[in-house]
């Protein structure tokens, strides 16, 4: 009865959005960065704990849709392990698949359940929210709340 | 024009069909449109008047000596005059055209408070103004020193907490701000109470009436205010066009807002003089045609009699509240009786945004989000709300097929509930 919405609000993400994975401060994280939709108030952090150049731990925080909560949850339960290249790889490919549903979606696991997204324009800032979070995580970029104000954050 | 004047009721069904707009599908199912906060449709009338007006009329104003200029000043004079009427203003030359109510606020922040406003003067505001009422205040204070005062509001219920209005007034507040009614809370303030205080004090008001203008009755002598605000696209008026009220004795000590053709009565090279009030604040070739659309909406409105209009919207929003209170695990936003014609509510178990999304795709139009509205919706402690807001074409049925649609939503989310 509801094909689109069917497609965007699939089981998988249904699923992450009750129970959000990595849903948590991590303790010893050398990165954090804070995504911000102020068009719909859904904020997310993202925790990072970089080993070289290796993704060695992440998680997140944060309040939104059901969209920008399993985007996020999914994402962290994806990169772990990952190089820095191979998680800007996969933002390159996320964002190609949520706007144009065109993606190599084997490559992509199962961030694929969001190819729905695409036939809702509105709705892609939710879903990009949290990768764009990420991306500043990994370039270090200064974020909302920097790290002198979170004593269990280490300078990078 | 379908309306029933003489009746105690207008005839809302024949209303309803002189806006082709509600009678469509989207995503195949039949449209209920519950955004009128954000804007409102246009009826045939005022769709007739634009495409007559560009048909027969159209030329640039106040220059031209030609047949078709003079009669393009004369439908955006007379527009004027309609507007006037419209809000009983004293004269005709206390209506300024603007783009809407944030350009009417933004003209009286520059073109008022920029030039009277000192170092250490107040400007009260109150917590439940949207951000065209906030920011616009917050540049002129960086400007010129002046700080910013809030009037409390209470909570879920959203009224204002005026217990200590009268003490905030005598802090070297200069002028006073406040909405008519909330387009998150749904609040109607009582604003000729607020102005005859302010004024008392020697406060200077300003009223933004973009919620109540189009929904009911507004007069500014019987509100007493200095100046007013309204959007003409909230209105049943076409986008673009919008109306500043403002006292004649204060427009004619103000600093023109923006410089161009019109508003001048002498240029040379380096000192020009002002045109009178209220040419001076129009710079520009105006929206004309906005303008004639705008006079074909109030005529419409009034047709139909604003008290009524607001009747309606009153009880369909008072039915809406009712509904979706009943419903349960919802929290429920603004006050619980005497609230104008639009409820903000969110459930406990499904985000805003999903909300607005799914109903779309079942035809319902909502809004959700902060409405503009992000420090009344910190002070809520809510990110976001979904809104359903209502005007006098909507019907009974369409909240009930709202509150349906609120089961689909919670069925699909939620299943085990």
């Amino acid at each position: 009865m509801f094909e689109d919405l069917n497609d965007l609000y699939q089981q998988v993400i249904l699923d992450h959005s009750r129970s959000p994975r990595n849903f948590k401060k991590l303790d010893g994280a050398n990165r954090v960065a804070h995504g911000h939709n102020p068009l719909c108030g859904d904020r997310i952090t993202i925790y990072l704990h970089l080993d070289g150049d290796v993704i060695s731990d992440i998680s997140f925080e944060g309040s939104g849709c059901a969209i920008s909560k399993a985007s996020a949850s999914v994402m962290t339960t994806t990169l772990k392990g990952k190089t820095i290249a191979e998680a800007q790889k996969m933002f390159g490919q996320f964002r190609e698949l949520v706007t144009t549903e065109k993606a190599d979606s084997e490559e992509l696991g199962k961030l694929a359940v969001f190819a729905g997204v695409h036939k809702f324009p509105a709705r892609v800032k939710c879903a990009i929210l949290a990768w764009h979070a990420l991306v500043s995580a990994l370039e270090g970029r200064p974020c909302t709340v920097t790290t002198e104000e979170n004593p269990t954050v280490p300078k990078p | 024009m379908s309306t029933a004047k003489h009746h105690h009721t207008p005839d809302w069904a024949a209303i309803r069909a002189d806006f082709p707009v509600l009678d469509q599908k989207v995503h195949g199912k039949q449209l209920v449109y519950l955004d009128n906060a954000a804007t409102s449709q246009k009826p045939l009338p005022v769709l007739n008047a634009l495409r007559r007006y560009y048909e027969h009329d159209n030329a640039n104003v106040h220059r031209g000596i030609h047949e078709l200029s003079n009669r393009a000043t004369a439908g955006f004079e007379a527009a004027r005059e309609r507007a006037a009427k419209f809000l009983n203003a004293r004269a005709k030359e206390e209506i300024i055209f603007t783009r809407g109510t944030t350009e009417g606020i933004n003209l009286v922040a520059h073109a008022w408070a920029g030039t009277h406003l000192k170092a250490g003067d107040k400007i009260l505001l109150t917590e439940m103004e949207h951000h065209s009422n906030i920011v616009p205040w917050q540049l002129v204070a960086e400007r010129t020193g002046a700080k910013l005062l809030y009037v409390p509001v209470t909570g879920d219920e959203g009224l204002l907490d005026l217990t200590h209005f009268d003490k905030l007034l005598k802090e070297g507040v200069k002028l006073f701000a406040v909405t008519h009614i909330s387009n998150t809370l749904g609040t109607v303030n009582p604003v000729a109470d607020l102005c005859h205080r302010a004024r008392e004090h020697g406060v200077v008001t300003l009223v933004d009436a973009a919620q109540s203008a189009g929904h009911c009755p507004v007069d500014v002598q019987a509100i007493g205010c200095d100046f007013l605000a309204m959007s003409g696209h909230k209105t049943c008026g076409p986008t673009g066009i919008g109306v500043l009220y403002g006292r004649k004795e204060r427009l004619e000590k103000m600093a023109p807002y923006q410089g161009g053709g019109e508003m001048i009565s002498h240029v040379g090279f380096f000192k020009t003089e002002w045109n009178i009030v209220p040419h001076k604040f129009e710079a520009g070739t105006p929206d004309i045609s906005g303008a004639v659309g705008l006079h074909a909406a109030m005529d419409y409105l009034d047709k139909i009699g604003r008290a009524a209009i607001f009747k309606h919207d009153c009880e369909l929003a008072a039915y809406a509240y009712e509904r979706l209170a009943s419903l349960g695990r919802i929290r429920l936003f603004g006050p619980k009786t005497n609230h104008a014609g639009l409820v903000s509510f969110l459930l406990d178990d499904v985000h805003a945004h999903d909300v607005v999304t799914f109903a779309d795709r079942l035809g319902v139009a909502l809004r959700g989000g902060h409405h503009c509205n992000q420090p009344l919706m910190h002070k809520l402690g809510v990110e976001s709300t979904a809104r359903a807001s209502f005007y006098f074409y909507n019907t009974p049925a369409e909240v009930d097929r709202l509150i349906e649609v609120i089961g689909e939503i919670r069925k699909f989310f939620t299943p085990k509930h």
